[in-house]
């Protein structure tokens, strides 16, 4: 029962992490709570689909149909999250200090709302059909100690979503004005570690094949499958032997993100003295 | 005639970019057979798994940086990039207990 609950919950600490994240950085937004929850059921959904259809989805494209399937959903997260970040560095700051001053609810970020539910989406989704596939195969089995692992499977997932409720209540603890940043700044790293784990995906299936040598190896301080390390892998990219590739589309992303952000976020009106508290 | 030669040179070209025959690691009642690869270090090689039982196995490797999910009665191509002479564990993440093999790059 333990070995099923530690399996499902390291599978659901990236899902429930990205969940924490998405409502700390849509805290205020109208209509959030739908956005998140119908990106949570589409992914559990999509789930059960990629679960069902694992053997046809991995025979396409000369066997390498999983790596590219999870390769896109990855990319067009690190898409999405990008534009979550640009536009809120574009239009966030003065909406915010407009509708505080205003007395209302800071309701910034509603137009990347649907971008960040797709992110909900894809993170259930890859997390979830793995889940899937191991419960299933444990009820496929039958058998009086399967309850037990059953049992398990169901404690873990509940596990999964106490982390998702602490990253987002922690997060929560930042005073208002700093959360825009701290969020920002997790939403980049999520974005670059997602971007280094699709380049993976794509070289093991072959697409990209330079730089493929290891670049520093760092197992022995922090091993990527442990809990610590699966936390730091999602929250910030860990990657505990990382190769030229992974680091190039890693260090290229967070470039991007804040190139973007800073482009879209220069042209200001004229510049402010930020109000006295 | 001309054809032919530009073909076979094509060909001289195509097969170093391939690696050599696949190797067959076969998972029976949630163990793998060969539970020891050995490939030869610093060249990338090809790991076929077939997966004899009837529900899905996830082939998962972070020495090797491969995650692969093999459905149940089917089989797939696990890409093993050049490695450096070591071992390199793998397992099969829903059965950890049983499936449990090892790469040996030398």
């Amino acid at each position: 029962m333990l070995s099923a609950l530690l399996i499902v919950f390291r599978e659901v600490i990236e899902a429930g992490l990205i969940v924490g994240i998405v409502l700390a950085a849509t805290q205020g937004v109208p209509r959030r709570g739908i956005a998140v929850s119908v990106g949570v059921g589409a992914g559990v959904l999509g789930a059960c689909v990629v679960a069902a259809f694992a053997g046809e989805l991995a025979a396409l494209f000369q066997g390498n149909g999983q790596e590219l399937f999870n390769a896109s959903i990855l990319l067009l997260a690190v898409l999405m999250l990008t534009w979550h970040n640009v536009w809120m560095a574009s239009h966030g700051r003065e909406m915010a200090r407009a509708l505080k001053a205003a007395g209302h609810e800071v309701v910034t970020g509603k137009r990347t709302l649907g971008a960040l539910g797709v992110v909900v989406g894809v993170a259930v989704l890859r997390e979830g059909s793995e889940v899937v596939l191991f419960l299933y195969g444990i009820a496929a089995q039958g058998g009086t100690s399967n309850a037990a692992l059953l049992a398990g499977g169901a404690l873990g997932l509940g596990a999964g979503a106490v982390v998702s409720a602490l990253m987002y209540f922690g997060l929560l603890t930042i005073p208002a004005g700093r959360l825009f940043q701290v969020t920002s700044g997790l939403i980049t790293l999520l974005a670059a570690g997602m971007a280094a784990q699709a380049v993976l995906f794509l070289q093991n299936g072959g697409y990209i094949e330079v730089m493929t040598g290891t670049v520093w190896d760092t197992s022995w301080l922090l091993r990527e499958d442990s809990i610590p390390g699966r936390l730091l892998h999602t929250l910030v990219g860990y990657v505990e032997a990382p190769n030229g590739a992974q680091i190039l589309a890693y260090l290229g992303t967070i470039v991007a993100i804040l190139a973007l952000m800073r482009l879209v976020g220069k042209p200001s009106p004229r510049p402010r003295p930020q109000p006295a508290e | 005639m001309k054809r032919t030669l530009i073909l076979s040179a094509l060909l001289l070209i195509a097969v170093p970019a391939l690696a050599d025959e696949p190797i067959t690691l076969t998972l029976q009642n949630h163990k793998f057979t060969p539970a020891e690869i050995h490939v030869k270090a610093n060249k990338p090689s090809m790991i076929t798994m077939i997966n004899k039982d009837a529900t899905a196995e996830e082939f998962d490797s972070t020495a090797l940086k491969v995650e692969k999910v093999v459905a149940g009665n089917s089989k797939g191509n696990i890409r093993i990039r050049a490695l450096k002479p070591g071992r390199y564990p793998f397992m099969g993440e829903y059965h950890a207990g049983t499936a449990q093999g090892v790469v040996v790059a030398e």
